[in-house]
């Protein structure tokens, strides 16, 4: 689905790699080491080179905005342009069903986002990046801050978006979450990838 | 016109003024006297040129002395205007933006009132030319630098904001609009706000020197009042440039959000 060759930039070595349709492929490595230069770099948002296809379509072919409505990238700290939680969707009756299916309520359409928690900014930056139904999700530790029983949620919902086809790269520190997502696990460390042992095998990589 | 002329011994005397507070700082050890005299011998050696090259150009009317004196001016005011940023584009473009939205900026706005207002014949004779454009880019300036300013410190500030827009699809200029607006804003306010204070808290300095060149005060109104709506276009079609295309640079065809063509803040 996802074909990438020689991705580079500084910072980040050259990378070739591919997302399967309903496949997770969980990324590793301490910080600093490039993930998220990594992802940015996959969603066009700094200027890289090499080749990166969809679907057989060169990412320079299709306009970068109608590029990451279909690769879509979830940073770890998402950034909000409008005071309310409302301002972000564009059509909130169509959020706050997925909202509630992440434990959020559809009140928090109304709160402030100054008055967030952690997990709630993630839950709902996911929401939003969910909404346009991407092909590729870039997803930087999207649980990190949430308590098991939110965690959880996410991951379903996760699983049900790879079981429709979507194809998903996962940032995580949790070696059990990337053993129950990901069946593809990859490490990164000082700009370079390489790939881990197969599920089952993955403790060594903490 | 029964304007009355100046001795240099009345410049002279004005200039005790200045010298008393030179010495006041030293008595009070504020350590500005040095400051003071150094900025006020510029002040007159820079007057004093300026009216020599007034006076040379007056004198000869040329189209092209006129045009060249009036570049001369747009280059400093960009050299200005740019010395004002805390951060700054990379390479010539710190300097290229602000100045060519002055330039164009002034150049359309003195044409206009010089060709279709005031009537000067021939159009550009230096007389009307050159204090015209100056009154112009000095307040274009002022908007510029703080249009470009707020824009570039805005595009820091929220980059998280702006990238979110981006990362879920949307285009360059949808993410840039709130800090666009901004910019005009901070571009335009001090302009807004000293017509609305004209008249009532200070008297314009052109329409003081008109009334004291002997010119009726109703005359020297019409003046002024055609003078703040040459600055207030001026300043907003030159901030509107410059804010338009610094935002067009920070920007780039794959809508990124390109803070790499900025430099770091500098300390002053």
């Amino acid at each position: 689905m996802l074909k990438i060759r020689h991705l580079t930039r500084p910072g980040l070595e050259p990378v070739d790699l591919e997302l399967a349709e309903g496949q997770c492929t969980a990324l590793s490595g301490p910080s600093g080491a490039g993930k998220s230069i990594l992802m940015r770099a996959i969603a066009d948002l700094d200027p890289n080179e090499g080749e990166v296809s969809l679907n057989g379509r060169s990412r320079e072919s299709i306009p970068a905005p109608s590029w990451r409505r279909q690769v879509v990238y979830v940073p770890a700290e998402a950034g909000w342009w409008a005071d309310r939680v409302g301002g972000h969707f564009p059509d909130p009756d169509i959020a706050a069903p997925l909202m509630m299916r992440l434990g959020l309520s559809a009140e928090a359409l109304e709160w402030e986002v100054a008055r967030l928690s952690t997990g709630e900014k993630q839950r709902l930056a996911l929401t939003r990046a969910l909404l346009a139904s991407p092909q590729v999700l870039l997803l930087d530790e999207p649980t990190s801050g949430l308590d098991p029983d939110a965690a959880a949620k996410v991951e379903t919902m996760l699983h049900e978006r790879l079981a429709d086809g979507a194809a998903i790269m996962l940032v995580t520190h949790d070696t059990k979450q990337a053993q129950r997502m990901a069946s593809k696990h990859l490490r990164m460390e000082a700009g370079a990838l390489t790939p881990l042992p197969g599920p089952g095998d993955v403790q060594g990589a903490g | 016109m029964n304007f009355i002329a100046l001795s240099y011994w009345d410049i002279g005397l004005a200039s005790l003024l200045l010298v008393f507070n030179a010495g006041l700082s030293w008595r009070l050890r504020l350590g500005l006297e040095k400051r003071l005299v150094v900025a006020g011998t510029r002040m007159v050696v820079q007057l004093t040129l300026v009216g020599l090259v007034l006076k040379a150009l007056f004198a000869v009317t040329s189209p092209l002395f006129t045009g060249f004196a009036a570049v001369v001016m747009v280059l400093f005011a960009g050299r200005e205007a740019m010395a004002r940023q805390e951060r700054r584009f990379e390479g010539f473009w710190s300097y290229g933006i602000g100045t060519g939205s002055m330039m164009a900026a002034g150049t359309i706005v003195t044409v206009f009132a010089l060709t279709t207002q005031i009537h000067a014949d021939p159009w550009y004779d230096p007389r009307f030319t050159i204090p015209i454009l100056g009154m112009i880019l000095g307040n274009t300036m002022n908007g510029v630098s703080l249009g470009l300013d707020r824009l570039v410190s805005g595009a820091h500030q929220q980059r998280p904001a702006i990238e979110a827009q981006l990362m879920l699809g949307a285009e360059a200029p949808e993410a840039m609009r709130g800090i666009i607006r901004d910019a005009m804003r901070a571009a335009l306010i001090p302009t807004i706000n000293s017509m609305s204070a004209t008249g009532l808290v200070a008297l314009p300095g052109m329409m003081t020197g008109q009334i004291l060149a002997g010119v009726e005060p109703v005359e020297a109104v019409k003046y002024q009042i055609l003078i703040m709506f040459l600055i207030g276009g001026g300043t907003g079609l030159g901030s509107f440039a410059a804010v338009l295309s610094g935002a067009r640079r920070l920007t780039d065809s794959r809508h990124r959000l390109r803070l790499d063509r900025l430099t770091a803040k500098t300390d002053s």
